[in-house]
């Protein structure tokens, strides 16, 4: 089984995939328009349940939110008959008032199921100090990879690949949530934060697997050509990458099977993908990527159509 | 080694079917342990309140880490007060309190209570003291001014102060609860001082007797006021009362002349302190605005946690079926592994007390994702060697030693990543990403434990016991 030789079909394959996703969110984020949820912007979600066939019209919700002053506000309802209310940020003393005239003006029983409002100030450090909190920990595993592997040839190189395979799950995952925003309004949200976490985590874990069989082999394998060499060692660890990628998946699969809500489901479908290419960057990212640099191939990349190589 | 994996597993289902345990010494019948671990469920399973408090101050201010910590004491003290279990306050971070109150129904009687200000009154009892805990009605504050002197007082500044007491009992002590005031009108006590009087609180010990006691200093102002209003009383009774509520009931036992008082009573070093600590801050150090509120309704909450119970389970049987029937004898083994790391981990989250999530169960899923991994890759070098037309026994060293460096640096490097996933969560109150972290590196080291402990001497155990003839039947070639 010759896993490189279709290495740039591979790469091809993934950019189809991640730049349509970064262009969508480059246009919104242009538009002010990014699919960030309270947690990151700040403002409040008020989710309420209404007693059994009296939902309100969305427009007397807004009405209402307009007479005690909060602005923004956007009315959506769910599948199971409760509305989603966003808003700019909300104070408790209003919600209560809120509660109470949707109690009187709409009849009924109105059940709070869910209220979170968060400040402007923090929404903002959250998203810029988990990026940071992200680059620390990569930049720590690029470390540890170039110490782990130091008796490999170019130990820092297997670490970068790591670490741009990483990446490109990262943006594979953002890019399905662009296309998620675009089609079902789907939010980046805290529990988002929780799954890319996931992803990050699974897709090291996943890499260092892959190049210690590398490690391995290239003191066994000393003769065979890099590029073999490396083929080879995929193959070897094929069985084991399907196997665990089963068994991690199924439990989400079976998450996101059973798990109703529109949050959860959200937070399934992102882990899932992200997880799938965890496992296939590890395979047809990383490792093809540690060949081109190994042959240098960018400099036939203007000149000659052929490429080098078995 | 077998009987040390079947006393962890015994100790792990003790733990996780328990709600409380208990371990008696039988020589003396000293209590070892006693602790309680009741699952504690987040507030996205169980539904509840989180409100993140910050500093009230400009961003660029430093703030004393002692006087966060002691901001959070208090809101614990008050929060604790309303009778809400399993509340957990937390310092995040420099400038921030997390509050999470699982299960809470009623959001308005706990952010009433984060706002309050905490004033802190010393009160004329007279000779009829009322029970600790019980909210009483003073004349600080109704006045336009300050604290009037009833009696012989005279009210010096506005912001009078109190003293001590030297007198004895306090705490649980003296007094029997006596006279509540009759029903009909209620009774307006006088304040005679507040809290802004005081100037040092400190816990000291008897030097004699080895009894805590609490003295405090009056301000130089306030000490004259205090001296006439205890001369006039003694023998009489004065309360420390807290936001209008009584927290300890005080006899005036002679004049205190020069502000520096004792105050006695059955204090332990906590509850000295704890005393100390009211004295000291009943309003907070630091002014905090919230900056966060979220409330999940208890529907919301089960339905999560019984979708993910139910998932759980599922993805387990299917685990199980799998690795049983692709590895077979291995793959036995493995699953009981398995079930032995997630006892393990389960309890310790339980004894440690902490939170499950729906963060934290991705965490932890995760974990078993590793744990499962480092069975497999040791099952899939097995079958190589075994390929490769070694013995049984060698394929099975073989196959460890070559799998666990994998198994060790890509645990290594999950670790590296929940530490600093850790520290970003902690730091910054990200109560999310501090969940899936702990729950993450935990399931980890776990999972590590288990493949070198159990995995491995279990197979070796099974090998020795039961030679299987046919590899190939049996380890599924």
């Amino acid at each position: 089984m010759n896993i490189l030789k279709k290495r740039y079909i591979f790469f091809a394959l993934s950019l189809l995939i991640i730049i349509p996703g970064l262009i969508i969110l480059g246009v919104k984020a242009a538009q002010k328009n990014l699919p960030l949820s309270i947690d990151f912007t700040g403002g409040s979600l008020l989710e309420v349940q209404f007693e059994a066939g009296s939902v309100p019209q969305p427009a007397d919700v807004l009405a209402l939110y307009e007479n005690f002053g909060t602005r923004d506000a956007q009315v959506q309802t769910t599948e199971s008959g409760s509305i989603l209310i966003r808003s700019a940020f909300m104070d408790e003393p209003t919600r209560d008032q809120v509660i109470t005239a949707m109690k009187d003006q709409f009849g009924g029983e109105v059940t709070i199921l869910r209220f979170d409002s968060v400040g402007p100030s923090i929404g903002k450090q959250v998203t810029s100090r988990a990026a940071i909190a992200v680059g620390i920990a990569a930049l720590a595993i690029l470390i540890y990879i170039t110490l782990a592997f130091r008796r490999v040839e170019h130990a820092f190189r297997l670490g970068l690949c790591a670490i741009i395979a990483m990446l490109h799950d990262v943006a594979i995952v953002f890019s399905l949530v662009a296309f998620g925003s675009l089609l079902f309004g789907w939010e980046i949200d805290a529990l988002f934060l929780t799954a890319l976490l996931t992803v990050i985590g699974f897709s090291m874990q996943d890499k260092i697997v892959v190049f210690d069989r590398i490690r391995e082999n290239s003191n066994v394998l000393r003769r065979l050509e890099f590029e073999k060499m490396v083929n080879h060692s995929i193959v070897q660890t094929l069985q084991r990458s399907i196997n665990t990628q089963l068994m991690t998946v199924e439990f989400l699969l079976l998450a996101l099977a059973l798990f109703g809500g529109v949050t959860l489901r959200e937070f399934a479908v992102v882990l899932l993908v992200g997880l799938l290419s965890g496992t296939y960057s590890s395979i047809f990212i990383a490792s093809p990527i540690l060949v081109v640099w190994e042959n240098r191939e960018w400099r036939t990349w203007f000149h000659r159509p052929e490429r080098s190589g078995a | 080694m077998l009987g040390l994996i079947l006393l962890l597993t015994a100790l792990a289902i003790w733990v996780d079917s328990s709600q409380r345990i208990t371990i008696t010494n039988p020589i003396n019948s000293q209590t070892l342990v006693d602790r309680n671990v009741a699952t504690r469920l987040g507030l996205d399973l169980q539904g509840g309140l989180q409100v993140l408090l910050e500093a009230d101050l400009p961003a660029n201010t430093a703030i004393d880490a002692e006087a966060i910590a002691v901001a959070r004491t208090i809101i614990e003290n008050r929060t604790n007060a309303l009778g809400v279990s399993e509340n957990v306050i937390q310092v995040a971070g420099d400038r921030r309190i997390v509050g999470d109150f699982p299960g809470l129904e009623d959001s308005e009687a706990v952010l009433a209570i984060l706002q309050r200000t905490g004033l802190l009154e010393f009160v004329d009892m007279g000779t009829s003291p009322v029970e600790e805990g019980t909210i009483i009605q003073t004349d600080y504050g109704q006045t336009s001014t300050a604290p009037s002197g009833t009696s012989t007082l005279e009210s010096t500044t506005p912001g009078v102060t109190p003293a001590e007491a030297s007198p004895t009992p306090s705490a649980s002590g003296t007094p029997e609860a006596t006279a509540t005031p009759a029903a009909e009108a209620p009774t307006i006590y006088h304040t005679v001082v507040t809290g802004a009087s005081l100037k040092t609180v400190t816990v000291v010990r008897d030097s004699t007797t080895g009894a805590y006691e609490i003295s405090t200093v009056l301000k130089t102002d306030s000490a004259q006021l205090f001296s006439d209003f205890t001369g006039s009383h003694v023998n009489q009774y004065m309360a420390l009362v807290l936001d209008k509520e009584v927290i300890s009931v005080l006899i005036i036992k002679n004049q205190i002349p020069d502000g520096q008082g004792v105050i006695q009573g059955k204090f332990t070093s906590e509850s000295a302190n704890a005393l100390a600590i009211q004295l000291r801050y009943g309003s907070l150090p630091v002014p905090l605005k919230i900056v966060e509120t979220r409330i999940v309704g208890p529907t919301l909450g089960e339905d999560s946690l019984q979708k993910s119970l139910i998932a759980g389970v599922a993805g387990m049987i299917i685990v199980i079926l799998f690795m049983s029937l692709y590895y077979r004898l291995p793959g036995i083994v493995a699953d009981i592994s398995i079930l032995f790391y997630a006892a393990i981990a389960f309890a310790i989250f339980k004894y440690f007390h902490f939170t499950l999530t729906l963060p934290g169960i991705a965490g932890f899923m995760l974990s078993t994702g590793a744990a499962l991994d480092a069975n497999i890759l040791v099952f899939e070098r097995l079958k190589e060697e075994l390929r490769s037309g070694r013995t049984l026994a060698q394929s099975v060293e073989q196959g460890w030693k070559r799998a666990w460096p994998s198994i060790r640096d890509s645990n290594i490097a999950a670790l590296i990543t929940s530490a600093i996933l850790f520290w970003f969560g902690s730091t910054f109150g990200a109560t999310i990403v501090k969940g899936f972290s702990l729950t993450l590196a935990i399931g980890v080291i776990v999972s590590l434990f288990t493949a070198i402990f159990v995995t491995r001497n279990l197979l070796a155990l099974v090998l020795q016991w039961f030679k299987p003839k046919n590899y190939s039947r049996w380890f599924g070639i």
